[in-house]
C-alpha cells in the first residue's frame, strides 16, 4: 500500500498539466479495480434481491398492480386505504408494535444479562450453557414442539398437566381463543430469541480489558452494579449496538411463528402481524401495489426504530 | 452436585459475591435453560417413543422403551411415496451446501477490500449493507417475486441460493473481523509480489477461519430449515422442511414420523454449532458496531 502511494505522487509531480476532476476519478477508479472486481459478485447479488427491491417496492407502493394488467399510478391512494380503511391493518400494526415494545426490549435484555451471568461461569460450564441457550434458535422449525404443548386437547402437555393438578376441569382451546394467542406466540418468539446479538455479548464480554475493571476498583467502583454500567457496558457498546439491531429487526418480523402456532390467518387475527398482512396481500389477493405499501410502512418502522435504538445506546454509561 | 455447580461461577478479585446471590443466579439461570432445552430434549425423545407411548395420558417427557421404528416407518413411508425421502434429503444437502459454501466465499471476498482499503464507494456500500441488517427480508418479498420471474429462476433451486449468498449479515461480520488481520502482513505479501487476488486467496483468507465456521453457523440452519417458499412448486424440488410439513399434516398416525424428522432437522445445525464454537465465539468478539 505504501510502495503504490509513493509512485503516484511522483508522478503527479513530474506532471505539468493540472489534471482534470474526471481524469482524477478515473485513474482513482482504475487503481482500485481489484477491489471493484472481487466484490462484484457479493455486491451484484446483494443490489439485485436487497437494494433494486427496496426501492422497486417504494415506487409500486404508488401503484396498482396485480401482476396481469399493466401497473396504474393511484398516487397516496393505497397508504390512505392502509391508514384509513383497513381495519385489519390496524390489528396487524398493533400486534407488531406488541411484539417490538415487549418481545424487543425483553429479548435484548434476557441476551444481555444471560451473557453476563454466563460469562461468569469457568469456561467449560460456559461453552456448555451458551449451546443450550443457543440451540433454540438454530434447531431449525423445531418450535411446533410448543403446538404440543400448547394443544388443545387432553394431551397437550399445559392442558394435561393443568388438568392432573385440578386448575382446571375441561381442555382450554389455547391457540383458538384469542385471549391467549399473542402471548403464546411471544413465549415461542422470546424462546427462540437468543440468537446471534447473544452469541455477541458473550464474546463482547470476554474481551473487556481486564485492567480496566482492576483500575475501576482503584477508582472507588463499589458494586457490581456500578462496575456494570461505568465499565462493562461502555466497554461493550459496539456489541451492544448490534444486538440491538439484531433483536429490534426481528420483533417487527414475527411471522413464521404466528402461522406455525396460530395458523393463518389467525381466529378473528388476533396474532396478524405486518408481515402476515403483507403476505395475505401479496401472495393471495395479488395486490402487488398494496402489499408494497405495507411493506414500506414495515421498512420505515424498522429502520425507525433501529436509528432511535442507536441514538439511546449511545447515552450507555454517561 | 449443585455445590459442584455453582463452584463454577468464578469469583472475581475484587468484588466477592456472597453465597446467596451465587445461589440465586445459579437458580435463574437453572430455571430458564430448563426453559430453554426442555423443548429440544421433548423433542429429541419423541422421535424414540413408539406409538403407544406418543399417545399416553396423561403425556409423559421421558421415553421407556426406546424404539427406531420411526425412523423404519419414515424410511419406509416415503420410499413408497411418489417423491423418495432421499430427494428430498438430496435438495436440502444442494442447496445448503452450495448456500452456505458460495457465501463464505462472496462474502469474504467483497469483505477484504471493504475491511482494509479505502477507495471510491467503499464507505458507502458499507453503510447500505449495515443498513440493509436493519430490516428483514420480508420487506422486498414481492419485489424479490418479480426479480425471480423476470430472470426465470421460478421454480429452480437457484431462487433459494442465488439470493442467499448476499445474506448482509455474512458479509459485515466478516469485514469487522478482517480488520484485525495486521497491515504489515498484507504489505509483506505485496513486496513479494501478490497480487491482490492472490493476497485474498492466500493470505486473508487462511487467516479469517474462524469467521468462515461463524458464517457457515448463520447461514447453514437458514438453508437447511428452508421450505422453498413462494419459488419452489416442482414437488421433486422440495426441500426436508416442506416434506416434514406434510408429514405432520399427515395427522396422529403420522406423529412419530413427524418426530423423526423433526429431530433429523435440528440435529445437524446444533451438532455444527457444537463443532464450530470456539471460532464462532472468537469472530462475535469483533462483531460490533461503531455508530
Amino acid at each position: 500500500m505504501q510502495t503504490e502511494t509513493n509512485v503516484t505522487t511522483a508522478k503527479d509531480a513530474i506532471r505539468p498539466a493540472r489534471q482534470s476532476r474526471l481524469a482524477r476519478i478515473g485513474k482513482e477508479l482504475n487503481r482500485s479495480k481489484h477491489y471493484y472486481l472481487l466484490m462484484s459478485p457479493y455486491m451484484i447479488i446483494f443490489f439485485l434481491f436487497t437494494v433494486i427491491p427496496v426501492v422497486l417496492s417504494l415506487g409500486l407502493s404508488f401503484f396498482y398492480f396485480n401482476m396481469l394488467e399493466f401497473p396504474r399510478f393511484v398516487g397516496w391512494q393505497n397508504y390512505s386505504r392502509l391508514f384509513l380503511n383497513d381495519d385489519i391493518f390496524m390489528i396487524a400494526l398493533k400486534n407488531t408494535l406488541m411484539f417490538a415494545v415487549i418481545t424487543g426490549p425483553i429479548s435484548y435484555f434476557a441476551c444481555f444479562v444471560f451473557a453476563w451471568i454466563i460469562n461468569e461461569l469457568s469456561p467449560k460450564v460456559r461453552a456448555f450453557m451458551t449451546l443450550i441457550f443457543y440451540a433454540p434458535s438454530i434447531s431449525g422449525n423445531v418450535f411446533f414442539i410448543w403446538l404440543i404443548v400448547f394443544s388443545g386437547d387432553s394431551y397437550g402437555y399445559l392442558n394435561g398437566f393443568l388438568m392432573k393438578s385440578g386448575f382446571i376441569l375441561e381442555p382450554i382451546q389455547w391457540l383458538l381463543d384469542e385471549k391467549y394467542i399473542l402471548p403464546i406466540v411471544m413465549i415461542v418468539q422470546l424462546w427462540l430469541s437468543l440468537g446471534t446479538s447473544f452469541l455477541a455479548f458473550i464474546a463482547g464480554l470476554q474481551t473487556i480489558d481486564k485492567t480496566l475493571i482492576e483500575a475501576g476498583a482503584v477508582d472507588g467502583i463499589k458494586n457490581r452494579w456500578q462496575e456494570l454500567w461505568y465499565i462493562t457496558l461502555p466497554s461493550m457498546r459496539p456489541q451492544l449496538m448490534f444486538g440491538a439491531v439484531m433483536q429490534i429487526t426481528a420483533s417487527f418480523a414475527v411471522a413464521d411463528i404466528s402461522i406455525a402456532l396460530a395458523g393463518f390467518p389467525s381466529v378473528n387475527y388476533a396474532a396478524h402481524t405486518v408481515v402476515t398482512h403483507l403476505m395475505d396481500f401479496g401472495t393471495i389477493r395479488f395486490e402487488m401495489g398494496y402489499a408494497s405499501a405495507i411493506a414500506t410502512v414495515l421498512f420505515f418502522l424498522m429502520i425507525g426504530s433501529n436509528k432511535l435504538t442507536q441514538k439511546l445506546l449511545r447515552k450507555v454509561g454517561e | 452436585m449443585v455445590y459442584r455447580w455453582m463452584t463454577a461461577f468464578r469469583t472475581p478479585k475484587k468484588l466477592n459475591r456472597s453465597f446467596t446471590v451465587s445461589f440465586m443466579l445459579f437458580a435463574f439461570l437453572a430455571v430458564f435453560g430448563a426453559f430453554m432445552a426442555l423443548p429440544l430434549i421433548y423433542a429429541v425423545n419423541n422421535a424414540f417413543k413408539p406409538l403407544d407411548e406418543l399417545f399416553i395420558f396423561p403425556p409423559r417427557f421421558f421415553v421407556v422403551n426406546p424404539t427406531l421404528e420411526n425412523f423404519y416407518d419414515l424410511f419406509a413411508l416415503m420410499g413408497n411415496s411418489w417423491v423418495p425421502l432421499s430427494r428430498y434429503i438430496a435438495n436440502t444437502l444442494l442447496i445448503t451446501i452450495i448456500g452456505t459454501a458460495g457465501h463464505i466465499l462472496l462474502a469474504s471476498a467483497a469483505a477484504y477490500p471493504l475491511a482494509k482499503y479505502r477507495f471510491y464507494g467503499s464507505t458507502a456500500l458499507f453503510s447500505i449493507v449495515v443498513l440493509s441488517l436493519m430490516f428483514s427480508p420480508h420487506v422486498t418479498a414481492i419485489p424479490n417475486y418479480m426479480v425471480m420471474s423476470w430472470l426465470g429462476w421460478i421454480n429452480t433451486h437457484a431462487s433459494i441460493i442465488i439470493p442467499s449468498l448476499a445474506f448482509p449479515l455474512g458479509l459485515f461480520l466478516m469485514k469487522q473481523f478482517m480488520e484485525q488481520i495486521p497491515d504489515a502482513l498484507l504489505e509483506a505479501a505485496k513486496i513479494d509480489g501478490a497480487n491482490e487476488y492472490r493476497i485474498y486467496w492466500s493470505i486473508v483468507m487462511p487467516n479469517v477461519k474462524p469467521a468462515w465456521l461463524t458464517l457457515m453457523i448463520l447461514q447453514f440452519p437458514m438453508l437447511w430449515g428452508s421450505d422453498g417458499g413462494s419459488f419452489i412448486y416442482s414437488e421433486n424440488l422440495k426441500t426436508l422442511h416442506y416434506a416434514l410439513g406434510q408429514i405432520t399434516l399427515g395427522g396422529i398416525a403420522r406423529a412419530g414420523v413427524g418426530a423423526a424428522v423433526a429431530l433429523i432437522l435440528m440435529i445437524v445445525p446444533i451438532t455444527l454449532f457444537i463443532i464450530s464454537q470456539s471460532s464462532v465465539m472468537q469472530t462475535m468478539a469483533t462483531s460490533g458496531m461503531k455508530d
